[in-house]
């Protein structure tokens, strides 16, 4: 963890990927090699080029890779727009890791494991799939829903197609909003896709994606016969500190930044839906 | 117990060789201030208009400054606090708020702006003559009669009684020209207050209910509409409140670089939760209800108990239009059913 509350580390970025029309992926270096810290899959950090502004993204690359640590980030607002027009080489600020982690040594160890990620919300599963890709003989079966509005919303289309889908125990379903050229997978959205592959309501469930996709897919998991306890998904406030200090991030006695960003349902049901 | 006779208060203060920040007259204001020889001192003044949070958590404070050159950021941290200081007159409420703040900046990992300041800083605390009406501390185990402080000092007219109780307070008091005093005229003046206190219009306030068990009843009451209706949002009592430590990172361009500093931000402000895709808290009503429920029953239920209001009144003196927690706490109290 970078050694002291609010003060970063320097980083340098030292590949930027374009995924699609709005998400690039950067490879981000500590300056003298290595990565910037540890962390574990579902663990955010706060990036921040001075002048612009500071915000929360979750590590998208796996703890299990050794050399760097990925950022996949949407463009969205004045931080993300700048960080589009980085280029290799281009230093930033990094702290963290921040908040929990998905309990990948804990309660999803042993256990057949089903992903579903909607757009950019496949960043901090992915941490995780790839996680569980190279600790392979402590999971069970893999299975990942994913869907976007469009095919080239898929984010990192290459590593999906050429790697997950190429594994034996990993099954990937791709979804895209509306039919396309170019396009024979499944076509809908991703909570009447879930329903429509019918799963067992066994083993865990990782959701992350917008707000309402996530409401729409649980209440689909729950009509299946899964109980709460067996689904997690991640939560994104506004976060200023990452540390519980600020007072910005509560859903009330708990900070997303600190007690989340993962949070089991059955917890969230406890708390006030102000999310 | 030791006693110092009235007039030697200035000169006691002027002789401690460390800055010493005490509450001074500052226009028609009371704050803690750097106490300097001229300055008119308020000790009598109680709900000052602001309050010792200044001193460890400042409005505004630097992090840190970074030079941009090309694509290459430097860095150079602000240097943590490393004088000691004395903060004087600081009342039990006030005190006891600084014990909220501790549970927050001094909780892992520990901020260590805040936490330079507050290992520097000695505290000698005062204890309450005259309690205000809007007075309401002992609901929330602070007793104004007896200051947690490293000194306590109680006023008695033509002489001040103090005892030190730490070994910073004891390292303090060395050099003042005090003698030895009864014990028991200072248990008369405790037996005094408390039965002003317990004369005062909040003294006993029904807090059943507030914590972490009732968290969703108090969440869901829908009491809140009617009560945050009048709240302009304008943040007067969050500014005001010895306890309330929301802070916002900004940064600026100072012509020569970048300087990172934190500041106090408010969560009655309606852009205090605004992300690119919009606010989780769209109107006075949710953001009414989080200065409360933070307060009364987040912050307990995450702190074994401990209340993040300290009952100091100044919400009550200062919100424009006549809103407070005492308020809140009397239409949701349980079987309280005044709202
Ligand atoms: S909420 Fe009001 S009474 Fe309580 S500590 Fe803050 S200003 Fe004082
Ligand atoms: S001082 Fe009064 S009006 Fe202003 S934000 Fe606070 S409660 Fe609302
Ligand atoms: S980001 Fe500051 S409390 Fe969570």
């Amino acid at each position: 963890m970078t050694k002291e509350t609010l003060v970063p580390v320097l980083g340098i970025v030292t590949d930027v990927r374009v995924d699609t029309p709005d998400v690039k992926t950067f490879r981000v270096n500590a300056v003298d090699g290595g990565k910037c810290f540890e962390h574990m899959p579902g663990q955010c950090a706060m990036l921040s080029i001075p002048g612009v502004g500071e915000a929360m993204f979750s590590i998208t690359s796996s703890p299990t890779n050794k050399e760097f640590m990925e950022f996949s980030i949407k463009k969205c607002g004045c931080l993300t727009n700048w960080l589009h027009q980085m280029d290799v080489g281009q230093m930033i600020t990094v702290r963290g890791p921040y908040g929990n982690a998905f309990p990948v040594e804990e309660d999803l160890k042993g256990q057949d494991l089903l992903f579903i990620a909607g757009g950019i919300g496949l960043a901090p599963l992915r941490s995780v799939i790839n996680y569980v890709r190279a600790n392979r003989e402590n999971y069970g079966k893999v299975r990942i829903v994913y869907g976007s509005r469009t095919k080239e919303d898929l984010v990192d289309y290459p590593e999906i197609v050429n790697e997950w889908c190429q594994e034996a125990g990993i099954e990937v379903f791709l979804t895209i909003d509306q039919a396309q050229e170019g396009w024979d997978g499944h076509v809908g959205f991703v909570p009447a896709y879930v329903t429509e592959l019918g799963f067992d309501p066994h083993g865990r469930v990782l959701v992350c994606g917008p707000p309402i996709m996530i409401k729409f897919t649980t209440q689909a998991l729950l009509e299946m016969g899964f109980d709460k306890t067996q689904i997690y998904t991640t939560m994104e406030l506004r976060m200023k500190c990452g540390v519980g200090k600020c007072g910005r991030c509560n859903i009330g006695d708990q900070y997303v930044c600190k007690d989340g960003p993962v949070f089991r349902f059955d917890q969230l049901g406890e708390l006030p839906a102000e999310y | 117990m030791r006693k110092f006779a009235a007039d030697q208060l200035t000169k006691i203060i002027s002789s401690i060789s460390t800055p010493v920040y005490a509450p001074v007259e500052d226009g028609s204001m009371v704050v803690y201030d750097r106490y300097e020889d001229g300055m008119t001192l308020r000790l009598d003044k109680v709900g000052t208009d602001k309050t010792p949070k200044d001193i460890l958590f400042p409005q505004w404070e630097n992090l840190m400054h970074f030079r941009m050159e090309g694509k290459t950021i430097q860095l150079t941290e602000e240097e943590r606090a490393k004088e000691d200081y004395v903060i004087f007159g600081v009342r039990a409420c006030d005190i006891q708020a600084i014990k909220v703040l501790d549970r927050v900046f001094l909780a892992d990992p520990i901020d260590t702006y805040y936490a330079a300041r507050r290992e520097h800083g000695t505290i000698v605390g005062l204890a309450c003559g005259e309690p205000a009406k809007s007075c309401f501390c002992k609901n929330f185990g602070v007793d104004p009669a007896k200051p947690d402080a490293d000194v306590v000092l109680w006023p008695a007219g033509d002489c001040w009684y103090c005892e030190a109780y730490t070994d910073k307070g004891r390292a303090l008091m060395e050099s003042w020209p005090t003698e030895a005093a009864d014990e028991a005229a200072v248990e008369t003046i405790k037996a005094e207050i408390a039965v002003k206190y317990d004369a005062l219009p909040f003294a006993k306030l029904n807090l059943n209910g507030f914590d972490g068990d009732h968290l969703m009843e108090k969440f869901d009451s829908p009491k809140w509409k009617k009560l945050s209706m009048p709240c302009l949002g304008c943040g007067s009592c969050t500014f005001a409140c010895p306890t309330c430590q929301c802070y916002d990172i900004r940064d600026y361009d100072t012509g020569n670089g970048i300087q990172r500093y934190r500041c106090w931000d408010s969560c009655m402000y309606s852009d205090f939760t605004l992300m690119a895709h919009g606010t989780n808290r769209p109107t006075q009503v949710e953001r009414y209800r989080q200065r409360f429920m933070h307060k009364l029953v987040y912050f307990p239920s995450r702190n074994d108990g401990m209340y993040s209001c300290v009952g100091c009144g100044r919400c009550i003196e200062k919100c424009p239009m006549n809103l407070n927690i005492v308020k809140v706490i009397k239409a949701l109290g349980e079987g309280d059913s005044n709202d």
